[in-house]
């Protein structure tokens, strides 16, 4: 084939998103939602489903997923309703799931991305519950001898996000979900860990030619486990079904599942016709009504969202649109960043340090970003002594590392391995005066007009003091000494 | 008189004036029950030392001085669908046989909590489907007035306890009629209470949206000091209002001049003439009560049946998917998931229990809910108007509870529609969100045999108050007749078990 043929085909790509809610408990009982506590300790009748059993709606749930379909954009239905989602597994309690069907909490959002910069509209945001967690012995469903069931996710709330077929590459597909994290992380509704399970993805990919007006038959993967299986599987499954389309052959409906360690998609199992799930009304529950009030107030109390923080960032503290978006990749990181500026950093330093040397040492050393090692007190004093020529740049990188390893103030530290840079003129000019005799050479070459040797002086200088050395009182002092030579 | 004869009014007086014990109660009820629960089979289980400790502690209560609570040492039994912790909880199916509760439901946590000893798990069709607990996989709980009859159902058990006077109250549940057609058939009073009036936190769930739990008496009165108990506000049960009288029991006697009483035409079609009769005998009476009777017409109750029988078998075919043999109760040994889901299901649940899962799962599947589920519940819409309409014009409504008294064991089982169809009159109360008493109002002479039959007293929702009122003043009038017949009847199941002990 060649490039033109390959320029051909599109993808339409659309992505069903699970988000966990972080609440303290579940959505219809009040056992512990935490992530992580041993097998079956967070359960009760309710979220086991035994018989006689009720459910009781998390009040903070529905908030939560208020604010979050507020942050994606959406309108909200004042009035929408539980329904139940029947299909038997036996991580499903109840045999049905607690869900959202003809009216959803929210319809009707967008996220934009930046390359290129276009809207990904939201179809809708609902409410349900997840299922608890099967661990089967052996490798694959198929084969397992037993499967192990833990309970304790069960019953805990989720959003669904259901994005429009309007992406059109695993570019695209990627920056969604990366906005998407950053948006909710920000709204504060969830940990959106993919790691922990609390964000989850689905895609649906159909593939036609360029200019045709239908969609293709769509296939779906289910539980993508990071960002990079998505894109990776994307790409996949746009070749696999391209080469099918080249020759002719049709798109069958199928669900695929991404193994990861091959690097291609298999197939699951073939949808002869579309699961029917028997939804309806769940007779336990009245309907969710909520407020017009209830969600003004949301509206009005929302916290900022990623785009207004580098907003501010850029139009009023002065940084670039670079380093605003590196700031708000995570709460933690903007959080920290603003205590450090409303402790008095200066902001384009404070950013640079934590850009450069924070989040550089984090990446190394494997640390999340909300688990930032230093506090935001340490790390502006340390950036006051590089103000107050007490310290090095250069020392100062050395200073934040044993601040994060010691949790020792870096005044304590600088002291303990007398760091405090050398300003004194008169110890810097006997220090300046010794190199000047010691390297008369250079001295000479310098004299000849070969600038460059001067570098190396102040080379000496610093190494005699350890790097202590003022740079600039060296630069001076070695300038001044000089021209009196000449 | 012995305890077991006597009224949970009477028992509580005698308890609270310290002139018997609570044990010395407990004790007359298991003497009853050992006497005649042989011949009819009304519990699944006792709860005999559990119960024997209850009275203890009420009795070293009540020797403390302290107070246990207004049905302190009233012998209770629970309808075998309720949740009892500690106590097996079937639903008269084999898919829970071995399944003991692990917690209690609201109304037991209520009752107990004023002093009530639970004395057992009574017979029930299989998960409270049916009307003559012919439908349960422990057997069939006999009539007490009439052993080759049913006591109706699907609160047999509790209705024939309460008969046969092994307990003074029972609690049974009400879907489409549950407690009180079983209660016409034996001759006592039932309460269905308005939806949302009494929690359903731990009754397991057949038909959610109709789903109601109440007491079964002797007395009017004793439904309502136990209805006192178990009312209110739970925050278990998403369906509880915060709406409820302040007491069932207080201004019970007030006078009943001036009511107005509508009769639904409709709910007197197919009745039995001699249960007419006696129907009109008590319309004779409420007019001398000085009560204003009017007829009345509710055109769309003619859908009732219909409604129902798309409605909760809709329902009831969601709320048991949770019985999958995974968690708890039977699981069939079986090659892969799917054959073991279906062979549990298939063995654990028994022929009407799966025939309604059927129809329920039919009328929700794709291209059939728009045709039945969502029909049914645009017509119900419909009725819950129409009755609504009615009591602008009336306080109440009256009907006989059943269009016949209690049939014989095996003479509709196999047929069942004709079963479906007795339940006519019970179920618009259900899909409606009314509350109704059914209580006796007198006998049909059914091959020389007296079998009671019960009058409906319909209220408007959370109404029960104006129900339970003028519930008592009829009681009031025909109780000599009722309590000596069935004093009479009693005595006679003693004898019967007595002359089989002698042969």
């Amino acid at each position: 084939m060649t490039d033109k043929g390959h320029e051909a085909y599109e993808m339409m790509v659309g992505l069903e998103v699970h988000v966990e809610l972080a609440t303290e408990t579940k959505m219809f009982c009040r056992c512990s939602a935490r992530f992580g506590d041993p097998p079956n300790s967070n359960i009760c009748p309710i979220c086991m489903g035994l018989p006689g059993a009720l459910p009781q709606p998390n009040a903070e749930a529905v908030r939560l997923a208020v604010i979050a379909a507020l942050a994606l954009n959406c309108s909200i239905n004042l009035r929408s309703r539980f329904d139940r989602k029947h299909y038997f597994y036996p991580d499903l309690p109840k045999g049905y799931q607690i869900s959202q069907f003809d009216i959803p909490l929210a319809q009707g959002g967008y996220i934009e991305i930046d390359n290129p910069r276009k809207k990904i509209r939201i179809n809708r945001v609902h409410m349900e519950e997840d299922a608890g967690k099967s661990i089967h012995a052996g490798d694959e469903i198929t084969t397992a001898r037993y499967s192990l069931l833990d309970f304790n996710r069960s019953g805990v709330p989720l959003i669904e996000i259901v994005s429009e077929p309007d992406i059109a590459s695993p570019e695209e597909a990627r920056q969604y979900l990366e906005k998407l994290q950053r948006t909710l992380a920000y709204a504060g509704v969830s940990d959106v860990k993919m790691e922990e399970g609390s964000m989850r993805v689905d895609c649906n990919i159909s593939v036609r030619k360029k200019g045709e007006e239908t969609r293709g038959t769509p296939c779906e993967m289910k539980n993508l486990s990071s960002f990079r299986a998505v894109t990776r599987a994307l790409a996949y499954e746009f070749e696999r079904q391209k080469e099918i389309l080249e020759a002719g052959g049709n798109i069958r409906r199928e669900t695929r599942h991404w193994d990861e360690a091959e690097e291609v998609t298999k197939l699951l199992r073939v949808k002869q016709t579309s699961d029917d799930y028997r939804y309806f009304p769940d007779p336990d529950l009245p309907p969710l009504e909520l407020s017009r009030e209830f969600v003004d107030e949301i509206r009005d109390n929302m916290p900022m969202l990623p785009e207004e923080i580098v907003r501010y960032y850029t139009e009023e503290l002065g940084l670039p649109e670079y380093d605003g978006q590196v700031l708000t990749m995570d709460p933690a990181i903007s959080r920290f960043f603003d205590e450090c500026v409303s402790l008095g950093g200066d902001p384009k330093t404070v950013s640079n340090w934590i850009m450069v040397e924070l989040l550089g040492y984090m990446k190394d050393k494997g640390i999340p970003y909300d688990e930032i090692p230093v506090s935001a007190e340490h790390f502006v004093s340390m950036l006051n002594l590089i103000e107050d020529g007490l310290i090095s740049g250069k020392i100062a990188k050395d200073v934040l590392v044993s601040v994060i390893e010691t949790g020792k103030a870096p005044e304590v530290i600088v002291k303990e391995k007398g760091l405090e840079q050398i300003s004194d003129e008169e110890t810097l000019a006997k220090i300046v005066d010794e190199v000047i005799a010691n390297n008369q050479s250079v001295v000479e070459e310098i004299k000849g007009g070969k600038d460059k040797a001067f570098g190396f002086l102040v080379g000496q200088v610093m190494k005699m003091t350890k790097g202590k050395a003022n740079p600039a009182k060296v630069n001076d002092l070695l300038r001044q000494r000089l021209s009196e030579m000449m | 008189m012995k305890i077991w004869e006597m009224t949970a009014k009477e028992i509580l007086d005698l308890v609270s004036s310290r002139d018997v014990s609570a044990m010395e109660v407990l004790d007359s009820c298991f003497e009853r029950i050992s006497e005649v629960e042989p011949q009819i089979n009304a519990f699944i289980e006792l709860m005999e030392p559990v119960a024997r400790l209850s009275a203890a502690r009420v009795d070293s209560m009540l020797d403390d001085g302290e107070n246990p609570g207004f049905l302190a040492g009233l012998p209770v039994a629970i309808k075998d669908n309720i949740c009892v912790k500690g106590a097996p909880c079937t639903c008269g199916s084999k898919i829970l046989e071995n399944w003991i509760a692990p917690y209690d439901a609201t109304v037991i946590s209520r009752l107990v909590g004023q002093g009530a000893i639970i004395v057992g798990k009574t017979n029930l069709d299989e998960f409270a489907m049916g009307s003559s607990t012919e439908t349960s996989a422990f057997g069939v709980t006999k009539n007490p007035w009439d052993l080759s009859r049913v006591p109706g159902g699907s609160s047999g058990g509790s209705a024939a306890a309460v008969a046969a006077g092994m307990v003074p109250i029972a609690l049974g549940t009400d879907t489409g009629g549950s407690i009180r057609q079983p209660a016409s058939f034996t001759g006592i009073c039932g309460l269905k209470p308005t939806y949302g009036l009494v929690s359903r936190y731990g009754v397991t769930g057949f038909a959610s949206s109709l789903d109601t739990v109440g007491p079964m008496g002797e007395t009017v009165w004793d439904c309502a000091l136990a209805l006192d108990a178990m009312a209110g506000f739970d925050k278990l049960d998403p369906a509880s209002y915060e709406r409820r009288g302040v007491s069932y029991v207080s201004g019970i006697d007030r006078e009943v001049r001036g009511l107005k009483v509508g009769i639904p035409e409709e709910l007197l079609d197919g009745v039995s003439p001699d249960v007419i009769d006696r129907f009109e005998a008590v319309v004779d009476l409420l007019k001398d009560f000085g009560v204003e009777i009017q007829m009345l017409n509710i055109p769309s109750l003619t859908y009732a049946i219909d409604i129902y029988y798309i409605i909760a078998p809709a329902e009831a075919s969601s709320n048991l998917a949770r019985f999958d043999g995974v968690r708890f109760g039977k699981r069939a040994e079986a090659e892969t998931l799917d054959q073991m889901y279906a062979s549990s299901r298939g063995s654990g649940f028994g022929k009407e229990v799966i025939r309604r899962i059927l129809i329920g799962t039919y009328a929700l599947s794709a291209g059939n809910k728009e045709k039945y589920y969502v029909r049914a519940a645009k017509a119900r819409t419909m009725l819950i108007e129409d009755f609504k309409k009615g009591f602008g014009k009336v306080d109440l409504m009256i009907s006989p509870a059943t269009p016949y008294a209690a049939f014989g064991i095996g003479e509709k089982i196999e047929d069942p529609l004709s079963m479906y169809v007795g339940d006519l009159i019970t179920i618009p109360v259900n899909l409606a969100g009314l509350c109704a008493l059914s209580m006796p109002m007198g006998f049909s002479q059914v091959s020389g045999t007296d079998l009671p039959c019960g009058l409906q007293v319909i209220g408007k929702p959370f109404d029960e108050n104006t129900v339970l009122r003028l519930g008592y003043s009829i009681e009031r009038a025909i109780e000599e007749e009722i309590r000596s017949k069935m004093g009479h009847m009693r005595r006679g199941l003693g004898l019967a078990r007595e002359a089989e002990l002698v042969d």
